[in-house]
C-alpha cells in the first residue's frame, strides 16, 4: 500500500499526494473523467471553480479543474481531462487501480451562493462544462433558492458535447433551460449550429437579478460577456475562469501572470468587470 | 543603522571574520575575480577578494580596471547575484519511487477493473541544503532584492521550502556602496546606496589616510561575531568619513529612473510605439532575467532514471523572454518580442506592485550591463514618459 510519509504532510504545497484512480470513464473521443481516492484516506476538500495540479509519474504535472460535485461524488476528486499533450495523455491512460499525484486544491471558487435569489445562467464552451459542473450541482441541490437556471453549451461538433445524459436530467428533473449548439453539425444533428453566443438573444432571464458563470476559450468568454451585457447584465455579475500555464499553482512560479494578477492565486475565477480590460489587450 | 554600536575595523580584522566563520563551519561566499568579471564564490581568505579592482559598466559592456589602491570593495555588482545562493538555477523538489507495477497502457475505457495495490508511488521531498553560508560584501540593492524575493517566496500564502531553508541559515555581511557603476540607479528605487536593514553586519569602506571599515551591527548574531574581532569604537570622524563616502556614491550615480507615477505611466501605455522600437532591438536572449536579483520565474523539470522507477522533479529558472514561458495547449500568449519585453518591463516596474506590494526592481543595473544590445530600461521608460508629457503639454496648449 502506498503511504505518505509524515514529511510530505508537513512540507505542503509542492508535494503531490498519491491518489488512486477509482474509476475512469471515456466521455468523448479525446476526453476522460477520472475519479480519484486519496491513498492516505484524507480526501481533498475542493470547491466549485478550484483546481488541482495532477501529476503523472515521471512525466509531469498540469492544472485540472474540479469537475465533480455531483450526487454520490462526495469525498473523492472527479476531474475531466482532455488529451492534448504528454501529461494529459498519461493521466488519461492511468487505469483504475493506478496512482496519480494530486496537489491542491488551489484557486478561488465560483461565487454560487451570492447568486441566490436571482436567475443563473451557465455558459460553457467546449471543455468549459466540467469546471462549471460543481457550480451547477451546487445550484441544483438548492434549486428553490434560485430563479431560472439556464445552461448554454457550445462545442465544436456533436461528438464533443459532454455529459448529455446528465444534462437531460438537469433539464427534466430540475427545470434547467438548456441550449446546445455546435460549430459544425453533421448527419444526425438537428440542433443549432454556430457559436454559443447565438443562443443569448433568445434566452429569457431577469437581467437585474441574474448572475452568469462562463467557462471556455478566452475569446468565447469575451463575446459571451459582451452579449450578456447587451442583454442588461452588469459585468460585475458575469464570472469567468481564466487559463494560463502553471507550474506551481501557488503563486511561486510566476507563469500564470495576466497583468496585475496571478491566475492561480487571484483566480482562476474572476469578475468580468475586473479582467475584461486585461483580456482585450493583445498578448498581455 | 545605529551608530552607538558602530566600531572601526582594520583590513586585517576582515580576515579574522572570515576565519572565525570558517572555523565554525560556515561557507564564506564573497566577490572574487574570475575570467575578467567579479562573480561570487567560496573564499578561504579575504585576499581572494578582487582587491584593487574596479568595474567600468555601461549598457551592454563590462570591463575590470586597476584602481591604483587597495580597496576591498571598490567595484559595483557583477553578473552574479546572491539569488544564485538563495534561489539557485536548479533545485531538487522531490523524488518519487514506484512501489510496485504500474499501469502504463494507452487510453482505453476500462472503468472498474483492477485494484492492484502495488501500482502506486512514494513521494520523498528533497532535503534542502543545510550548509550555513555567510555572504560577505552584499550591496544595499542586493539586500533589498532578498527582501523582494522574501515577499514572493516566503510571505505569500505558500512558501518555497528550498528558499526558506537557504534564507534561514544565511548570514549577511553587507557593505554600503561607495563605488557605483554608471548603470546603477538604486538611489532612484530607494534601495541604496546605504543599507538600511536586513543585514547582520554592515561595513563601510573608508579609503582616506588609513584604510579602515566602519562596522555597524544589524542583528545580535552580527554583534556576537563582531565581539570576536579586533576593533576600536568609532569616532565621530570615522562616522562622518563613512557618510561622505556613501553620499559621494549617491551623487556619482548617473542616469536616474523617475519612479513618480511609474505604475500608471506604464500600464497606461501598453501599446506605446516605443515598445515596437525596443522589440526591434531585443534578442529575447533572457540575459536580463537571469542576471536580475529579483526575477523568480521558474519551471519544473521531470525526469526518470533508466529503470523508470524513480522520478525526480526539479525547480529550474525560467524567463518570460522565452516562447515556452507562455505556451498553453491552445497556443502561446506572448509570441512577439514586443509582448515579451512589455511583460518584463511592466512586471518589474508596475504589476509587481499589484502582485506583491513592492517594485520588482532594485536599481542594480545588471539587466543594462548584461544585455548584449545594451537595452537600458531607464531609457525606455524615459522615452515613454517624454512622449506622455509632450502629449499632455500639447493637450494643455490646445485647451
Ligand atoms: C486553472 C486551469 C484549469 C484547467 N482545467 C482543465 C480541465 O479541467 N480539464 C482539462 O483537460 N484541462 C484543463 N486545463 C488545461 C490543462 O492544464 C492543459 O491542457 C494541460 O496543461 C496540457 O498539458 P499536456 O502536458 O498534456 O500538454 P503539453 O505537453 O503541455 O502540450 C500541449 C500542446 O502544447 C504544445 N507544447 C507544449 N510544450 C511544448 C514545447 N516545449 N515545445 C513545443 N510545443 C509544446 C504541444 O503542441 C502540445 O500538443 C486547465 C488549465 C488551467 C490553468
Ligand atoms: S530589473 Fe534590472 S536594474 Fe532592476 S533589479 Fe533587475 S537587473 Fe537590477
Ligand atoms: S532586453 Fe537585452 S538582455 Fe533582456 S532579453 Fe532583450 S536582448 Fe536579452
Amino acid at each position: 500500500m502506498t503511504t505518505l510519509s509524515e514529511d510530505v504532510e508537513r512540507r505542503g504545497a509542492m508535494i503531490p499526494r498519491p491518489h488512486r484512480v477509482r474509476a475512469r470513464r471515456q466521455v468523448s473521443h479525446d476526453t476522460w473523467t477520472l475519479e480519484l481516492d486519496p491513498v492516505d484516506g484524507r480526501p481533498v476538500a475542493i470547491g466549485p471553480g478550484q483546481f488541482t495540479m495532477l501529476y503523472a509519474f515521471g512525466i509531469g504535472e498540469v492544472p485540472i479543474s474540479n469537475g465533480g460535485g455531483g450526487p454520490g461524488e462526495e469525498n473523492r476528486l472527479v476531474q475531466t481531462v482532455r488529451v492534448v499533450g504528454a501529461v494529459t495523455r498519461a493521466l488519461c491512460a492511468t487505469e483504475p487501480g493506478g496512482v496519480v499525484g494530486v496537489r491542491g486544491p488551489f484557486g478561488n471558487t465560483w461565487p454560487v451562493a451570492r447568486a441566490r435569489g436571482g436567475d443563473v445562467v451557465f455558459v460553457a464552451g467546449g471543455l468549459g462544462l466540467p469546471p462549471l459542473r460543481p457550480a451547477i450541482h451546487q445550484v441544483l441541490r438548492d434549486r428553490d433558492g434560485y430563479g431560472r437556471v439556464l445552461l448554454l453549451y457550445g462545442a465544436r461538433t456533436p461528438a464533443d458535447l459532454l455529459f448529455l445524459d446528465e444534462i437531460e436530467t438537469w433539464r427534466q428533473a430540475h427545470g434547467v433551460d438548456v441550449g446546445l449548439v455546435v460549430d459544425a453539425g453533421g448527419p444526425g444533428w438537428s440542433g443549432e449550429v454556430g457559436l454559443v453566443t447565438r443562443l443569448i438573444p433568445g434566452i429569457e432571464l431577469d437581467a437585474g437579478t441574474a448572475t452568469a458563470f462562463v467557462a471556455g476559450p478566452e475569446i468565447m468568454m469575451r463575446f459571451v460577456a459582451e452579449d450578456l451585457h447587451t442583454r442588461g447584465l452588469d459585468l460585475d455579475s458575469v464570472h469567468v475562469t481564466l487559463e494560463r500555464t502553471m507550474r506551481c499553482g501557488v503563486a511561486l512560479c510566476g507563469r500564470c501572470q495576466v497583468g496585475p494578477t496571478l491566475v492561480c492565486r487571484d483566480g482562476a475565477v474572476y469578475r468580468y468587470s475586473d479582467v475584461g480590460p486585461l483580456l482585450s489587450v493583445k498578448e498581455l | 543603522m545605529a551608530t552607538d554600536t558602530s566600531s572601526v575595523l582594520l583590513p586585517d580584522a576582515l580576515e579574522v571574520i572570515v576565519q572565525e566563520l570558517r572555523g565554525r563551519g560556515w561557507r564564506v561566499v564573497a566577490p572574487v575575480r574570475r575570467n575578467d568579471a567579479v562573480v561570487h564564490d567560496e573564499i578561504t581568505s579575504v585576499t581572494e577578494l578582487p582587491i584593487g579592482w574596479h568595474d567600468v559598466q555601461t549598457p551592454g559592456s563590462y570591463r575590470l580596471e586597476h584602481r591604483g589602491d587597495g580597496a576591498f570593495f571598490g567595484y559595483a555588482v557583477g553578473p552574479d547575484s546572491w539569488k544564485r545562493e538563495l534561489f539557485p538555477p536548479r533545485a531538487a523538489l522531490l523524488s518519487a519511487r514506484r512501489d510496485g507495477r504500474a499501469s502504463t497502457d494507452g487510453p482505453g475505457d476500462t472503468a472498474g477493473t483492477g485494484t492492484d495495490d502495488g501500482a502506486g508511488f512514494v513521494v520523498t521531498p528533497a532535503v534542502p541544503d543545510r550548509r550555513r553560508s555567510a555572504f560577505l560584501g552584499v550591496r544595499s540593492c542586493e539586500v533589498a532584492a532578498m527582501e523582494i524575493q522574501d515577499r514572493v517566496l516566503l510571505h505569500g500564502h505558500h512558501v518555497d521550502e528550498d528558499y526558506r531553508a537557504r534564507r534561514a541559515q544565511a548570514f549577511v555581511i553587507a557593505v554600503n556602496c561607495t563605488a557605483p557603476a554608471s548603470t546603477c540607479f538604486c538611489a532612484s528605487t530607494g534601495t541604496g546606496p546605504a543599507v538600511r536593514a536586513g543585514a547582520d553586519l554592515v561595513l563601510t569602506e573608508i579609503l582616506d589616510d588609513d584604510h579602515r571599515f566602519l562596522a555597524e551591527v544589524g542583528t545580535t548574531e552580527g554583534a556576537e561575531l563582531l565581539d570576536l574581532v579586533p576593533r576600536r569604537p568609532a569616532e565621530p570622524a570615522d562616522v562622518a568619513a563613512a557618510a561622505r563616502a556613501v553620499q559621494a556614491a549617491r551623487h556619482r550615480m548617473g542616469v536616474t529612473l523617475d519612479t513618480e507615477g511609474l505604475h500608471d505611466l506604464l500600464l497606461g501605455n501598453l501599446e506605446h510605439p516605443r515598445l515596437d522600437d525596443v522589440a526591434d532591438r531585443c534578442l529575447c536572449c533572457t540575459n536580463c532575467t537571469l542576471a536580475c536579483p529579483t526575477c523568480f520565474c521558474t519551471t519544473i523539470e521531470d525526469a526518470t532514471d533508466l529503470s523508470g522507477d524513480v522520478a525526480e522533479r526539479t525547480r529550474v529558472w525560467d524567463s518570460c523572454f522565452t516562447l515556452r514561458y507562455s505556451e498553453m495547449h491552445g497556443g502561446r500568449t506572448r509570441t512577439s518580442a514586443r509582448a515579451r519585453y512589455r511583460q518584463w518591463l511592466t512586471h518589474k516596474l508596475a504589476t509587481w506592485v499589484d502582485q506583491f506590494g513592492s517594485l520588482g526592481c532594485v536599481g542594480c543595473g545588471r539587466c543594462i550591463t548584461w544585455c548584449p544590445v545594451g537595452i537600458d530600461l531607464r531609457a525606455e521608460v524615459a522615452a515613454i514618459r517624454a512622449d506622455q508629457e509632450a502629449g499632455a503639454g500639447r493637450e494643455g496648449a490646445s485647451r
